[in-house]
């Protein structure tokens, strides 16, 4: 009995220390400018000075990445996509973030930046294109400086590292300087190579801002799974300065990532930003999250919302007429119905298209098994011919 | 003509890989000051700086995965990987990502990333530093994977590998460091064989044996063996893995009609038996006896105690040809 008892405690006790991390979300470590209600705070640390186009921007940036995602979902209900990762509840944490980027800032996405990419111009039907299995990503990362969607966990974090020592090597630090941003999320904490790319970006001074968008859960598996201490604290043990903000709140999230990537451009080194955020749906549309957490829980995070807090706050301090938001939802509906009628009509690439781009220069025995590929496509061709 | 190791002769071609371009780098562990483990850097960082010759910490993945995010910037890494056991750390970054970035990317990404290893065994080692593991490399679409066999073809390899636009796998043969030979260090690479053709190195008629690395002086030693008692082995240099020179395989094996592969690594869904499929397919009727192939057992690298059993040497290969005329 004593021993049970013991357990008992011992878990009671890990449990504990388990939520110590959502405990620390409600303290005043969580940089905040605009409260879940709509009210404006100011935070010593971030003053954030944003005329009311600016928000009235970051309003349309939300709702339009809200409803190309809502799209994508229906479409892989569909058929028309094999799988989407949405990112609904992150909005704020993406747009903030990637409206903070300047032009020849580099990005380095995950998989699910989708709103990180809508900042950066890249257009929504590529991304499409990787979930439907038209392409592996296929757009030129140079183009936006918006890096190819990398889908093992963590890995891009030491290519934003290496880019960013190759911004060092340029001599492109310094007051018009350039930086780097890697987007990770809570789960990707717990890869090495997360970990060695903040060892590498410490040593090397490198101008980088490591974004990770704490949503809470790793497919099922909830933070207390991959940390015991909040997520923005292990930057010190790495030797530079880490913060959370909330990532529902897309001020907060451009005031602390500019200047995050400010002190990059200026030579003082890399900051991990935790951004607090809620994945509201499934981790992908493969996932069933009844399974494993609480509705309660998605409950009340919907009071978080990231949008409809900037709504309450044009209309509360009159920056924004009724009839700017209906414009907002008809641009939103515009986008959507492009994104559905140009997914539908997507078509399968070229069968020998698979050949290409493996090496700048074709291999002999690739060149074979191409040809033998396409004589084997016309046999079919010659035998229907033939009948 | 100037008389090399084949350390050296590495460290000479690096040295002209990075007068050449300005955006070559080297990086690994111990690079710097210490010249590398086996000093195939040594002196670089003292000539051409700490942030072209860069000490890195200790984890290859970070090594891979930055050099990456270097070539992505406009950088050429070459990188170093310690020893052949090492690299695993970094097999995913050089499988998921360097691999397969261009094919993602649909060609608008190159990445000219070299990554040397040192390979094999010979040396007395402890466990993992002696293993051979290019097969694994040779198995993955979008690699380049190359080894050196002579100080030589070590000076000009290792410039066409820094100067290639595709990820380089570039195998040592860490036995054969010291190894002496006449290097053209004034010569330029425009007379060089290209970085994915065979070399002949011995001309014959009897028997074709292909190897790589640190058996291509094995089996040289062999040919002049076997020729004492009256046979004529072809010996090829296969030099690059993947892609593999065919041509002058299937030319040899058509002469021939006998065909023996040889290389430390095991012989288990190795590079002998993806030689040995494509022979029988194209040289089907002008094989005398089946392709063998002389490679280590599949078993785990042995206490290297007993590695002079494990590893191929001159009399395991002279067995191999002699039963190709037993059929």
């Amino acid at each position: 009995m004593a021993v049970k008892d013991a357990g008992r405690a011992a878990r009671s006790a890990n449990r504990a220390a388990a939520r110590e991390p959502e405990r620390q979300a409600d303290s005043a470590e969580l940089i905040q400018l605009l409260t879940p209600e709509g009210e404006r705070v100011e935070h010593p640390d971030y003053p954030l000075e944003i005329s009311a186009d600016e928000v009235k921007a970051l309003y349309r940036d939300l709702v339009i990445v809200r409803r190309i995602d809502f799209e994508a979902i229906a479409l892989q209900r569909q058929g028309e996509l094999g799988i989407w990762a949405s990112l609904l509840g992150q909005e704020a944490a993406q747009v903030g973030s990637g409206r903070a980027l300047g032009p020849r800032d580099m990005a380095f996405p995950t998989y699910r930046e989708h709103g990180v990419a809508w900042c950066r111009g890249l257009d929504p039907m590529k991304l499409l294109e990787l979930f439907r299995g038209v392409s592996h990503g296929g757009w030129d990362p140079s183009e936006h400086n918006f890096h190819l969607y990398t889908i093992v966990i963590g890995s891009q974090t030491l290519h934003a590292t290496g880019y960013a020592m190759g911004i060092q090597r340029d001599g492109a630090v310094g007051e018009d300087g350039e930086a780097v941003i890697a987007y990770f999320g809570d789960g990707a904490t717990s890869q090495g190579d997360v970990n060695e790319s903040f060892i590498w970006a410490s040593v090397a001074n490198a101008p980088i801002v490591f974004f990770c968008q704490n949503n809470q859960w790793a497919i099922s598996e909830p933070l207390e799974r991959q940390s015991r201490t909040p997520l923005y604290q292990r930057a010190r043990g790495f030797g530079f300065p880490g913060v959370r903000v909330d990532g529902n709140d897309v001020l907060a999230c451009l005031a602390v990532t500019r200047k995050a990537l400010q002190a990059a451009r200026d030579g003082q080194g890399p900051t991990l930003i935790e951004a607090f955020t809620y994945r509201m749906g499934a981790h992908t549309t493969t996932d069933d999250p009844t399974r494993y957490r609480l509705s309660a829980e998605l409950e009340a995070w919907k009071l978080k919302d990231p949008i409809e807090r900037v709504k309450q706050y044009l209309i509360r301090t009159e920056q924004a007429e009724m009839s700017f938001f209906d414009e907002v939802d008809a641009e939103a509906a515009a986008v959507g119905s492009r994104v559905r009628a140009s997914c539908q009509q997507m078509p399968d690439p070229a069968p020998e298209s698979m050949f290409d781009d493996i090496l700048t220069s074709e291999t002999p025995q690739l060149a074979a098994e191409r040809a033998e590929f396409a004589a084997y496509l016309d046999s079919f061709i010659a035998e229907e011919a033939a009948r | 003509m100037t008389t090399l190791t084949l350390s050296k002769a590495l460290n000479e071609g690096l040295r002209k890989a990075l007068e050449s371009d300005p955006k070559a780098l080297i990086m690994g562990e111990d690079v710097g000051k210490l010249g590398g483990v086996f000093r195939v850097t040594d002196g670089l960082q003292k000539d051409f700086g700490e942030a072209r010759v860069i000490d890195t910490p200790l984890a290859e993945s970070g090594i891979i995965g930055t050099a990456i995010g270097l070539a992505l910037r406009g950088y050429r890494p070459i990188c170093e990987i310690q020893f052949d056991g090492f690299v695993f750390p970094a097999f995913d970054q050089i499988v998921t990502q360097l691999a397969k970035m261009r094919y993602r990317s649909l060609g608008t990404v190159r990445l000219p990333v070299t990554i040397r290893i040192p390979f094999g065994g010979g040396i007395g080692a402890v466990e993992h530093h002696s293993e051979s593991p290019e097969a694994l490399f040779a198995h993955t679409p979008g690699l380049r994977v190359v080894s050196c066999g002579d100080p030589a073809e070590a000076y000009t390899m290792i410039q066409q590998a820094a100067a290639c636009d595709d990820p380089v796998v570039f195998f040592e043969p860490k036995r054969r460091y010291w190894d002496k030979a006449e290097v053209d260090v004034e010569g330029g690479l425009a007379a060089a064989l290209p970085l994915d053709s065979a070399h002949v190195l011995v001309p014959g008629t009897d028997v074709t044996v292909l190897c790589y690395g640190p058996m291509v002086r094995t089996c040289a030693e062999a040919a002049v063996a076997a020729s004492n008692d009256g046979k004529s082995i072809e010996v090829i240099n296969l030099r690059s893995l993947a892609p593999l020179d065919t041509e002058t395989i299937f030319a040899s094996v058509r002469k021939t009609g006998r065909c023996v592969v040889v290389h430390e690594a095991v012989v288990t869904g190795g590079i002998g038996a993806e030689i040995a499929a494509q022979v029988t397919q194209e040289c089907f009727y002008n094989l005398e006896a089946p392709v063998l192939r002389v490679g280590a057992y599949s078993t785990p690298y042995p206490p290297s105690r007993l590695e002079e059993h494990y590893l191929p040497d001159l009399d395991r290969i002279l067995d191999a040809v002699d039963r190709t005329f037993g059929y």
